[in-house]
């Protein structure tokens, strides 16, 4: 990829501070810095894409260690979870032969797995090399009939944030609008409901989470042509050009391709979130308002007043376990904010916030929630995390899994809300489970132990 | 305070107790050169016997004295008798347990007498020692069979003395029923950590550990606590006790000799581990040693990385009432919740345990008390297997018989170590079957390639953290 092509994918002009400094391009502190790369973004934001050979081309430390490490479910279709990699060895670099290798990796996935689609990731040594992998893609789906998808996402080429971009951007290129969605079935048609066509943009599944909302959609005339990406197949993702409205769940990330669909379909898009209950009955109510339907307004409140209210008396038991207690968030991008308004929903204190990998608008959001002297933290510092926590004197930090072990070695109570965890938040009954797994941890006896030493130190102390 | 209901159904069904014999033999089982003889009817030793040899996978030194019914009507002391006087010349071994069975109790068996006669008879087995005890099916539960032997074996072996600590390095640990030979070796180990010499009374991590002997089968034990160290058990500075149902045989221990005894319910989970540790600290005048200390670190950090699996775990329980005690503990320790407690026979312990309630009863009650309180895990012998498998939960195995796996009696539950290893085998189990979000397929999927798909289930790995 061209450095050009780079910059255009980081220009976003829909964002607020597209002229200003990135704060979410920051350059990383060598030395001092953690988190993914290019290629990780790409693929974690495809491999949700349940029924597509992922092939990772490059030597084993790209895929070697990473595959099978994303908590995306599918309702079906596992071949996502089969690892895929070149394996490039030492002689396949220096004689020159990924691209030969690519090609045979390519027949021997679709030979074996018969899959929808190959999308292949390039990685640094064969971007170093100077593979020339699309054009074996190309090759590839022509010798063999299966789509082939290049995914030109390169580890050094940037951060995750970017990958997600290049992600996107290889969608719009290469699948988005290459097929028309299938009529609407007899069976789901139902008197007085309109069907509307939607897509979900960075909504990933995780834990299986968006089946607490799905039925829902159904429910109310929806129907998600393509939840993009998680348990989605490659010929729903085809056909994401027909949407009538798009949410936009992982804000930053994707935000390329609603806008390209926008721009090139006139497709409404908006953002929101299923984290907390609250923050749900709004993402559906925006549906509502995009798509100026009567029926569909007037069946979407009854559905919020019924799920809020089934919410509450889920979630009763569990307020006193919660209430005021003082929570430090440390995730990215719209997890910065969207956790804060489910913390606050739940009558926790949001003590600081982490912005490492948040917009200008992501924090415009985060002061509003917070108020305008809310704590950021933009450092990804482990130590000066963990100072942070002290500081505030919080009482549960909630993170991505990069942190959780750093975090319970310092004998603190910690919830993951990363991409590779197994439990469901999302939507009301995710709300709930987010609510019991608080006051769980918060409450585990586990503390009293790692914070107590042993009787016989106590008497030599 | 636990309330403790007896189920009073007529019908036990999945049976949870295992009879008194088979623990007092188990007891015996765990002497030097030793033969358990069950006064009773041949099948009941079979039975025994084959129990025993699937749990331990050993052959097993287990005699009968084969009640007839000729026997069983007219007397059969006679019967006793002789089979001390076969087994002496046939086995030589140096301790016979001579155990009584619901049949020779009910048909009014006067062991002492037979005892009396054997000794009159042939003065030239005296250097074999005769345990009798009382056993009979019809009271207790395997634990109180095997504590009612440690009583009987103290009664009959630990001389009556008041000498003053002539081994002061030595220490007597009583061990219940509840604990494995792997159980028993780690707790022999962290005895030895300060450097002190453990007599464990019985000793099963010597005899049914499972290890190759030079002279290949053994008719008598293959190991064990020996007679001889039995003898000076009056000579050690201190006793440890680990498990409630032990109290009595550890009453008589302090009666006997007058050695100072320390108790423990358990040595499972962080707290009863720090205990143990605490007093052998203290009996030893000797700081704990860095091991220990590095090993209970290692536990403490298992229980902060796996409280989010444990945490609000529902768990049923059923056992012997030690290692229900035990079990329960451990698990509240970790906030997991012990939604179902059954025991298998009333013992005075019960009433004590941190839970609601506790049952008296069997497997069946188990079932129905776990789907009840909709538990997610079950914590019980093998028989607890079909249970599991028809309330759709995994079983942690645990207690007797483990007849359906390799190497039951190979795990080691208790001290820092094992605490951890439970730990990772629990919140193994329950990753495995995380409280997954259902697969949801959408109605707009009607005759597309979706609608065929076969709906995925949670892989393992998935849901591992």
């Amino acid at each position: 990829m061209r450095p050009d092509e780079i910059a255009a994918l980081r220009h976003e002009p829909t964002c607020s501070h597209n002229e200003g400094p990135k704060a979410g391009c920051a350059r990383p502190q060598p030395g001092a810095t953690q988190g993914g790369c290019c290629f990780d973004g790409a693929r974690n934001a495809l491999l949700p894409i349940a029924d597509v050979a992922h092939i990772v081309h490059g030597p084993i430390g790209c895929a070697g260690s990473s595959w099978d490490g994303r908590g995306s479910r599918s309702s079906g279709a596992t071949l996502y979870r089969v690892g895929m990699t070149t394996d490039l060895s030492e002689m396949d670099v220096i004689m020159g032969r990924g691209e030969k290798r690519l090609f045979h990796a390519i027949k021997q996935a679709i030979d074996t797995y018969k899959p929808a689609a190959v999308f292949v990731y390039a990685t640094c040594v064969p971007a170093l090399n100077g593979d020339d992998f699309e054009a074996v893609a190309k090759a590839a789906q022509a010798r063999w009939g299966v789509p082939v998808v290049p995914i030109d996402g390169a580890g050094f080429y940037g951060n995750k944030n970017l990958g997600n971009r290049v992600a996107g951007d290889a969608m719009l290129r290469h699948v988005i609008g290459t097929r028309e969605p299938d009529p609407v079935p007899l069976g789901a048609q139902r008197p007085g409901i309109t069907t509307h066509d939607v897509n979900l943009i960075g909504e990933w599944n995780i834990g299986g989470e968006f089946w607490n909302v799905a039925p829902l959609f159904d429910e109310l005339g929806l129907r998600v042509l393509c939840t993009f990406t998680g348990d989605a197949r490659f010929r729903e993702v085809q056909t994401m050009h027909r949407a009538e409205a798009n949410i936009l769940v992982c804000s930053k990330a994707m935000i390329k391709v609603a806008r390209a669909l926008q721009d090139n379909h006139a497709t409404p898009f908006f953002e929101g979130s299923f984290y907390g209950a609250a923050a749900t009955s709004q993402a559906l109510r925006g549906f509502a308002d995009i798509l100026n339907d009567p029926g569909l307004t007037r069946r979407t409140e009854a559905v919020i007043a019924r799920e809020e209210a089934a919410t509450e008396a889920a979630l009763a038991p569990l307020r006193p376990l919660l209430q005021g207690r003082r929570v430090l968030i440390f995730a990215g991008g719209y997890k910065s904010w969207s956790l804060v308004s489910a913390m606050q929903d739940l009558g926790m204190n949001v003590v600081a916030t982490g912005t490492e990998k948040s917009t200008e608008e992501d924090k415009a959001r985060i002061r509003a929630l917070m108020g305008p002297d809310a704590r950021m933290i933009e450092d990804n510092d482990q130590t000066a995390l963990l100072r942070t926590f002290h500081e505030q004197q919080a009482d549960i930090m909630i993170a991505g899994d990069r942190y959780i072990y750093p975090t319970l070695k310092a004998r603190l109570p910690f919830l993951d809300v990363d991409h590779v965890r197994s439990i469901g938040y999302a939507g009301y009954t995710g709300a709930v489970e987010l609510a019991r797994n608080l006051a769980v941890t918060l409450h585990s006896p586990v503390w009293r132990h790692a914070r107590t030493p042993p009787s016989w130190t106590r008497q030599a102390a | 305070m636990a309330e403790i209901i007896l189920s009073g159904k007529p019908l036990a069904v999945s049976p949870l107790k295992v009879s008194q014999p088979v623990g007092a033999s188990l007891a015996f089982l765990g002497l030097a050169r030793a033969m358990p003889l069950e006064h009773g009817a041949r099948g009941c030793t079979s039975f025994n016997k084959l129990f025993f040899m699937r749990h331990f996978q050993e052959p097993i030194a287990l005699q009968t004295t084969a009640m007839d019914e000729v026997a069983t009507v007219i007397g059969a002391d006679g019967n006793v008798v002789e089979a001390l006087r076969t087994i002496a010349e046939r086995n030589a071994p140096d301790v016979i347990g001579l155990l009584t069975t619901a049949l020779s109790e009910t048909q009014g068996a006067d062991i002492p007498r037979t005892i009396h006669v054997f000794r009159e008879s042939f003065p030239e087995h005296d250097g074999i020692a005769v345990v009798p005890v009382s056993a009979s099916d019809t009271l207790g539960c395997l634990e109180t069979g095997f504590a009612a032997a440690v009583e009987a074996i103290i009664a009959a072996l630990v001389p009556e003395t008041r000498s003053a600590v002539r081994r002061p390095r030595q220490v007597n640990v009583l061990a219940s029923s509840m604990l494995s030979p792997a159980d028993i070796e780690a707790i022999k180990e962290w005895v030895e950590a300060f450097g002190l010499h453990p007599v464990m009374l019985p000793d099963i991590g010597d005899s049914l550990d499972g290890h190759m002997i030079e002279e290949g089968f053994s008719t008598v034990t293959y190991g064990g606590t020996s007679r001889a160290d039995i003898a000076t058990m009056g000579e050690s500075i201190a006793t440890l006790v680990i498990g409630n149902s032990l109290h009595r045989a550890a009453d008589l221990l302090h009666e006997r000799t007058g050695v100072p005894d320390h108790r423990f319910a358990s040595v499972s989970g962080v707290e009863a581990c720090d205990a143990f540790t605490t007093a052998l600290s203290e009996i030893a005048r000797r700081s704990v040693p860095a091991r220990l200390e590095r090993q209970r670190a290692q536990l403490i950090d298992a229980m902060v990385d796996c409280h989010f699996q444990l945490g609000g775990a529902r768990i049923a329980v059923a056992a012997d009432a030690d290692l229900l005690e035990a079990t329960i503990r451990f698990l509240l320790g970790t906030g997991a919740e012990v939604v179902a407690s059954v025991a298998a026979a009333r013992t005075s312990g019960l009433a004590d345990l941190p839970v609601d309630r506790v049952v008296v009863g069997d497997l069946e009650d188990l079932e129905t008390l776990a789907r009840k309180a909709g538990a997610e895990l079950l914590i019980a012998n093998s028989h607890g297997a079909d249970v599991a498998a028809r309330l759709g939960v995994p079983l942690l195995r645990a207690g007797f018989p483990l007849s359906d796996i390799y190497g039951g009696h190979a795990r080691c539950l208790v001290g820092y170590r094992g605490s951890r290893q439970m730990l990772f085998d629990i919140a193994n189990l329950l990753a495995a079957r995380q409280r997954a979000v259902a697969p949801y397929r959408s109605i707009y999927w009607q005759g597309t390639p979706r609608d065929q798909e076969v709906v995925a289930t949670v892989p393992a790995a998935l849901a591992a953290h």
